[in-house]
């Protein structure tokens, strides 16, 4: 947890980097988790994540019936003993159904993020320290991508893919619309780490590292970098939550991952025909993006307070 | 100034083209293209398919085709529908005005409530009206607002039923089929889809005046005026009010191309007939001139919006335009 000595002076960043866990009393992670637990809103978060996600992660031990398995006889039951959500139009489990859907939700999700935090680092990184051309460029590209309806831009990606008929492999299947939803994710990030690289530049260890004939990329990686780390593990925190809206946002309108597999966005999809006849079908995979979501963003709100104490969130 | 203003429009217009230039090469690029929806239908033979394609110019490579089709763009022609065969820009203004009167209405009512809520909640913070509106704004902020739809449409024109039986609110469309237009109709057609959007935009705008009250109630000049003896009222919506609603004007000016894009899920979900739903159907149907067309009319009114801000932010500050 490199990340957490955000908090420490910046003229002892050099030492710093070198230093992770001192006497276990000060340890910057320790300060950490001081300042987050008191902001109890992302400590109820965090639980409510860990628990969605476990419960996610073991769903064959967790679903009591096969996600895919049809039961027409039993058709839009209410939720009951047997089916503890209910069953959807064909007869399929609604709580196992959740739960497998959980999984390709929640990685989409994280895969998205991580391609969109990469993305802008990457480019924020560049375009800061290195400056000139190199800057304009990225920046005119930034602005090439802001200046586009994400949502509007995201449907005709993903109608592209739906054309490009891949393989509906069970792993394989989300991986395209997770790298098209983070590669349209990273201008944010990327405008941040450019001002924080803008900043540190000129700062006087960034200076001495030069001076001591350190390489662009030693600069980069061991100076600078973990020097930005909190703003950039904030926004990855927001990242995820709305890489996760977008997915399901884009696979409840028919342009994202492609039934059978279930996910939340797309167990929603029909259900507005069925409203009248079994409205908990629309209830529940919404419920649940609801809740990680918001999850996510009061631990987002929580790691802001903890990791950067100029900002105080009032 | 002017210099600026000159170099900022020649940015506006190489954005534009560039964004053009890119959108047109990625719905060229899915295969099939514009040919899907041709294709789809039996009754053509291979001949009739290639005299379509060389008729369509779809043989050249892209960049001959994105000049004609810019060509045919400077002079009006922004091409026909693959579905409807009427001309694309017809389409897109017989669409405005309903997406026009949903999102204008929507702007106004989520400023109405956004500003007394963020005022309040900041000079009343932390009081239980503080804990409860920044919470409900939180969860506004982190709720699917298709997910939001459904389950006002399951509350209001499913559950709840009115004293004679029926629905108590339509659930979609704009007006009552088969009934002749009446103000209060579409009045109870508008209620559902305007307090989604506001509540979700209103949840945002509310948040941010919030913040940027508190950080002006503390400034020194607020201070002054107290010290002045000026009445409360006075201090918080003369002196207070007027500089923290700035970032408030910023976000409301970058919201303003959403008056033409439409709000694509609660058109889609209230079955609204605006340009989010046009947009949403003409990509579902490989429409590609309608969906080409909506994508770079919508994202010059985002390159405007963003020159409009920077434009007055620079009128404003003479730091910005020298830098």
């Amino acid at each position: 947890m490199k990340t957490a000595d955000k908090s420490s002076n910046a003229s002892l960043a050099i030492s710093s980097a070198f230093v992770f866990s001192s006497s276990s009393e000060q340890s910057p992670l320790h300060l950490f988790w001081k300042r987050f637990r008191k902001h109890k809103m992302a400590l109820a978060g965090m639980i409510i994540l860990l628990l969605i996600t476990l419960l996610v992660l073991f769903a064959p031990l967790t679903a009591s019936y096969d996600p895919m398995k049809q039961d027409l006889l039993n058709r839009f039951q209410p939720p009951s003993a047997k089916h503890w959500l209910g069953t959807d139009d064909l007869g399929r489990d609604l709580w196992s159904r959740v739960l497998y859907g959980g999984r390709i939700s929640l990685s989409v999700g994280l895969l998205s993020m991580n391609v969109a935090i990469f993305l802008g680092t990457l480019i924020g990184l560049s375009s800061g320290y290195f400056g000139g051309w190199i800057d304009s460029i990225l920046m005119r590209l930034t602005e090439i991508f802001l200046s586009t309806p994400r949502l509007f831009v995201l449907i005709v990606l993903g109608m592209f893919l739906r054309t490009l008929d891949l393989p509906n492999l069970q792993a394989g299947s989300f991986l395209p619309i997770a790298i098209v939803i983070g590669g349209l994710s990273w201008m944010g990030t990327a405008r941040l780490v450019r001002a924080s690289t803008l900043a540190l530049r000129e700062r006087d260890f960034v200076q001495a590292s030069r001076a001591l004939g350190s390489s662009h990329a030693r600069i980069l990686f061991r100076h600078i970098l973990p020097n930005i780390a909190s703003p950039i593990i904030v926004s990855a925190t927001l990242g995820l939550s709305s890489a996760i809206i977008s997915e399901s946002g884009l696979s409840y309108l028919g342009f994202g991952v492609q039934l059978p597999t279930p996910t939340w966005g797309n167990m929603l999809s029909n259900t507005q025909s069925q409203m009248t006849t079994a409205p908990w079908t629309a209830i529940f995979p919404g419920m649940m993006i609801f809740l990680v979501v918001i999850s996510i963003n009061y631990i987002g709100d929580g790691l802001r307070d903890a990791l950067d104490p100029r900002h105080i969130s009032r | 100034m002017t210099t600026y203003l000159i170099r900022r429009l020649f940015q506006a217009a190489l954005t534009l083209l560039a964004v053009s230039f890119i959108l047109f090469g990625l719905i060229s690029a899915v295969p099939g293209g514009f040919m899907t929806v041709y294709a789809e239908k039996s009754d053509m033979s291979p001949e009739d398919l290639a005299r379509i394609r060389a008729k369509l110019g779809l043989d050249d490579p892209i960049p001959i085709r994105y000049l004609k089709w810019l060509g045919n763009l400077a002079q009006g022609d922004w091409g026909k529908s693959l579905t409807s065969k009427r001309p694309v820009l017809q389409e897109i203004s017989s669409r405005l005005p309903n997406t026009l009167l949903l999102m204008g209405l929507a702007l106004i009512c989520t400023i109405l409530v956004a500003i007394p809520l963020g005022i309040l909640s900041a000079i009343k913070q932390y009081s239980w009206f503080d804990h409860f509106f920044t919470t409900l704004a939180f969860a506004g902020q982190s709720l699917p607002v298709f997910w939001f739809g459904l389950l006002l449409i399951i509350l209001f024109a499913v559950l709840l039923r009115g004293p004679d039986g029926r629905p108590l609110l339509p659930g979609a469309g704009m007006y009552t089929l088969g009934e002749p237009f009446s103000l209060i109709d579409r009045i109870r057609h508008l209620i559902l889809p305007i307090s989604m959007l506001t509540f979700v935009s209103a949840a945002e705008y509310m948040r941010y005046l919030r913040s940027a009250m508190l950080d002006v109630i503390h400034e020194d000049y607020i201070r002054t005026a107290r010290a002045k003896g000026l009445r409360e009222q006075m201090v918080i919506y003369k002196h207070a009010l007027r500089n923290a609603i700035i970032p408030l004007v910023t976000l409301v000016s970058l919201d303003l191309p959403s008056l033409f894009g439409g709000a694509l899920f609660t058109e889609t979900i209230f079955a609204w007939p605006g340009i989010g739903r046009l947009y949403f159907t003409a990509a579902l149907k490989n429409d590609y001139p309608l969906v080409m067309a909506t994508l770079v009319i919508y994202s010059a009114l985002i390159i405007l919006s963003n020159l409009l801000v920077d434009v007055v932010y620079a009128a404003l500050d003479p730091r910005i335009r020298l830098s």
